[in-house]
C-alpha cells in the first residue's frame, strides 16, 4: 500500500523492478532521498543505475514498484513534474550547429518560469563561449552546457547521470565545484557515478548498487566505517616465493580481513602502525621477499570490494 | 516542499515562447548546413537549367538518309533529295550505306535499280524511317518530274504548354515537395533521436505538438522559397505557362507539402539510425519517382494498375499541378487529387503520432 513518506522526502522509490528480457536491470530497489540532500547511486557499469534514474525521470516505465517525486507521481502530474525537475542524461549530443546561448535559450523557453539565460551561462562558467557553436566545445564544456540546460528551469530536484564520465581531472573538479555550489543553495540532487571519489566528495548519502539492488546505504564515512577498517594494505611477493594463506594473514595484529587478489594480497586493517610491522616480520620470518607494498585510507571502493568481491571498475 | 524562491529571478528574456524558439532553431540548424542549402536551392535550379539546355527551342529535326553510290543515276537522285530542306543526304558506297543504316545513323538508304526504278531500304517499325520513306519518295518523284495537282500553303505554330519542359516542370515541383517533406522531416528527427536529443527534449516540459509543428512550419517556409526559385526560373527562362490562378497553385502546394510532411513524419516515427530511415525513405519514394509521372506520363503504365498509381500522393500532386499550370484547371476542378492528398495527410499524421517513438 502506498504510504505517504515524510514531507521532507524529495524522492521515494519502493520495490522498483525493470527487466529487459532475461536481464534484471533493476530488481527490487528502495530509496528515499531527503529534501536538500545530494544523493549518489554508486555502482559498476551495468548495475542498473541509469535504468533506475531514468525511471525516476519518467523516461522509462518500471515493470513494478512506485516512484514519488516532490509528493507527485508520473501517472497524474507529468506536466508539473517536468516543470520542476532538472535532468542531465548520460549521453546527449546537443545540436552542434547552435551556439551555447541559443541552446540555453531554447531550453529556457520550455519552462513557464526559470532563471535568466545569461545568469545560467555565467553559473556554468561558459560566458566566454556564449556565442561559440556547441560543436566546437570541449568535452568538459559540453557537460557544463548540459548542466546549464538542466538548471535553467530552476528545478527543485536535479538528476545527473554520470556527470563527469569521460572528462579530464581538471574538468571533473570544475563540475564538482558547480554541483557543490547547487547543493549549498539547498537543491536536491540525485546523481549516478562509478567514481568512488566523486561520490565521496559530492554526496551526503550514497547507495551502493549492484545487480539492480541497493547493497549498502549510508553517508560515505558511515559506509567506510562499516568495514571496521580504516586502512587498506596491498602487497605482493617476489616471483617464486611460496604463497601466504589468508588465515595466517588474518591473524596478524590489527588485520580485520585478508584476501588474495589477482596480483597479490589485500588486508583491511585498523591501526596501520601496528599492522605493517607485523606483516613485515611475518615476511622476514618466512624468508620471503616483498615485490610491492602500498597502503591507503579505506574508500568506498574498498566497501564495494568487500561487499561484492569485485572492483568497481571491472567492466 | 522545496524552496522555489531561492533564486527568484523569473525572467522574461526568452521572447516569443517555445514554438518561436523551436522554429528559429530549425532555421539556424538548416542555414548553417551548406550542403542542405545546396540540395534545397542549388539542385532544383541546376536541374531546371540542365533540362532547359536539353530541351531548348531548336530548328526542326533533319532526317538523315543515304544514297548508294552505284551507277550514273546516283548523283541525280541525291540532288533531287537534297532539294527538300528537311532531308540531309550523303552519297555512300554500298557497304558504308548498309553500315550507316544498321547503326541508325541514316533512316533510309535509296539505291538506283534497273531502268528508272529506285529501291528504298529501311526499318518499317521505326517512325522516323517511315517519315524518311515519305519525304524521300516525294523528293524522288518531284525530281522525276511529278507535279502537285492541288496547291497547298503551310503555317507553323509552336504552342507553349505542349513542350517537354512544360510537362516536366510540374513533375520536378512535385518531386521537390516530396523530397523536402520526407528528407526535411525524416532525416532531422531521426538524427535527434539517434543523438538522444529527442529524449532530452521530452524530459523538459516542451510541448510535443509544438515540437512537431515547428518542423511543419519551417518546412512550409523553406518550401515557399524553393517553389519560388523553381517556378520563377522556369517561367522566366523557359516560358513555362502558369494558366491557373496563383491561389490554386499555392493551395495545391501547401496541401501536398502537408501530405508529404505527414508521410516524412510517419517514416521517421520509429527509426533510431540514419541508415534505417534512409532505407525506408528510398523504399517509399522510389516507386513514386517511377510511377507518378515525374519525367514521363504515368498513363504509360498498364490500365490495371492505374487505380494504384492514382492513389499515390505524388501522382495526385503532379496531376493537380499539371492540370492547373498547363490547362488552367482551378482547385474546384481537382476534387479527386485533393481528396487523395487529404487522405494521405490525415492518415499519415494520425498513424505517425500514434506510433511515434519519443526516446
Amino acid at each position: 500500500m502506498p504510504t505517504s513518506q515524510s514531507p521532507s522526502s524529495a524522492l521515494v522509490v519502493r520495490g522498483l523492478r525493470k527487466y529487459f528480457g532475461d536481464v534484471r536491470a533493476v530488481d527490487g530497489l528502495d530509496l528515499a532521498v531527503g529534501s536538500g540532500e545530494c544523493f549518489g547511486l554508486l555502482g559498476p557499469n551495468g548495475a542498473g543505475k541509469t535504468t533506475t534514474i531514468e525511471i525516476c525521470e519518467g523516461l522509462t516505465r518500471a515493470d513494478s514498484g512506485e516512484v514519488e517525486l516532490l509528493g507527485l507521481r508520473w501517472e497524474h502530474d507529468e506536466h508539473e513534474l517536468r516543470e520542476r525537475l532538472g535532468i542531465q542524461l548520460q549521453e546527449t549530443q546537443l545540436s552542434d550547429k547552435l551556439t551555447v546561448n541559443e541552446t540555453v535559450r531554447l531550453f529556457r523557453s520550455f519552462y513557464a518560469s526559470g532563471r535568466a539565460v545569461d545568469e545560467v551561462i555565467g553559473l556554468v562558467q561558459l560566458d566566454e563561449k556564449r556565442d561559440a557553436r556547441v560543436g566546437k566545445l570541449s568535452g568538459g564544456q559540453k557537460q557544463r552546457l548540459a548542466l546549464a540546460c538542466a538548471i535553467v528551469g530552476n528545478p527543485d530536484l536535479i538528476f545527473l547521470d554520470e556527470p563527469t564520465t569521460g572528462l579530464d581531472p581538471q574538468s571533473r573538479r570544475q563540475l564538482w565545484e558547480l554541483i557543490t555550489d547547487f547543493k549549498s543553495h539547498g537543491r536536491t540532487i540525485m546523481l549516478t557515478t562509478h567514481y568512488m571519489d566523486e561520490a565521496e566528495v559530492l554526496c551526503d548519502r550514497v547507495a551502493i548498487v549492484d545487480h539492480g539492488r541497493v547493497i549498502a546505504l549510508g553517508t560515505p564515512p558511515e559506509l567506510i566505517a562499516s568495514l571496521g577498517a580504516e586502512h587498506v594494505v596491498e602487497f605482493s611477493l617476489a616471483p617464486g616465493n611460496a604463497p601466504l594463506d589468508e588465515q595466517t594473514l588474518g591473524g596478524l595484529e590489527e588485520v580485520r580481513t585478508a584476501r588474495r587478489v589477482a596480483d597479490g594480497y589485500e588486508l583491511q586493517v585498523g591501526a596501520l602502525h601496528r599492522a605493517v610491522p607485523s606483516l613485515l616480520s611475518l615476511v622476514a620470518s618466512r624468508g620471503l621477499e616483498l615485490a610491492r607494498l602500498t597502503t591507503h585510507s579505506a574508500t568506498l571502493e574498498d566497501v564495494f570490494v568487500s561487499l561484492t568481491g569485485r572492483q568497481l571498475r571491472d567492466e | 516542499m522545496s524552496d522555489r524562491g531561492s533564486d527568484p529571478k523569473r525572467d522574461t528574456d526568452v521572447k516569443g515562447g517555445s514554438l518561436w524558439q523551436l522554429i528559429t532553431v530549425r532555421f539556424k540548424e538548416y542555414t548553417r548546413e551548406p550542403e542542405a542549402l545546396f540540395w534545397s536551392f542549388g539542385f532544383p535550379i541546376l536541374l531546371a537549367i540542365g533540362l532547359g539546355i536539353a530541351f531548348r527551342s531548336k530548328p526542326p529535326d533533319v532526317v538523315h538518309v543515304a544514297v548508294t553510290n552505284t551507277g550514273p543515276r546516283a548523283a541525280a537522285i541525291a540532288a533531287a533529295i537534297r532539294a527538300d530542306r528537311g532531308l540531309a543526304v550523303e552519297l555512300l558506297p554500298a557497304d558504308s550505306a548498309a553500315a550507316a543504316l544498321r547503326t541508325g545513323r541514316v533512316a533510309l538508304v535509296a539505291t538506283p535499280a534497273g531502268g528508272d526504278s529506285v529501291t528504298y531500304q529501311f526499318d518499317d517499325t521505326r517512325p522516323d524511317a517511315l517519315t524518311a520513306r515519305l519525304m524521300v519518295n516525294d523528293a524522288v518523284q518531284r525530281g522525276g518530274g511529278r507535279r502537285d495537282l492541288v496547291p497547298v500553303g503551310e503555317r507553323h505554330i509552336r504552342e507553349r504548354g505542349s513542350r517537354y519542359i512544360d510537362f516536366v516542370v510540374p513533375g520536378l515541383l512535385g518531386m521537390t515537395i516530396m523530397g523536402g517533406g520526407v528528407w526535411g522531416l525524416g532525416y532531422s528527427i531521426v538524427d535527434q533521436r539517434r543523438k538522444n536529443l529527442l529524449k532530452r527534449l521530452v524530459a523538459t516540459p516542451m510541448s510535443r505538438a509544438e515540437y512537431l509543428l515547428s518542423y511543419v512550419i519551417s518546412r512550409l517556409v523553406m518550401l515557399t522559397i524553393e517553389v519560388v526559385v523553381l517556378l520563377g526560373s522556369s517561367v522566366l527562362l523557359f516560358g513555362v505557362p502558369m494558366r491557373g490562378s496563383w491561389l490554386s497553385v499555392a493551395a495545391i502546394i501547401v496541401v501536398s507539402a502537408l501530405a508529404f510532411g505527414g508521410f516524412g513524419l510517419l517514416i521517421a516515427s520509429r527509426s533510431r539510425t540514419i541508415e534505417g530511415v534512409s532505407g525506408l525513405m528510398n523504399l517509399s519514394m522510389l516507386p513514386m519517382w517511377v510511377l507518378s509521372g515525374v519525367f514521363f506520363s504515368s498513363e504509360n503504365f498498364p490500365k490495371a494498375i492505374q487505380p494504384i498509381i492514382k492513389a499515390l500522393p505524388l501522382t495526385a500532386t503532379n496531376d493537380a499541378l499539371r492540370a492547373n499550370m498547363l490547362r488552367g484547371v482551378e482547385i474546384g476542378g481537382l476534387g479527386p487529387q485533393m481528396a487523395v492528398l487529404f487522405a494521405w495527410m490525415i492518415g499519415c499524421f494520425l498513424i505517425a503520432l500514434k506510433i511515434f517513438r519519443w526516446r
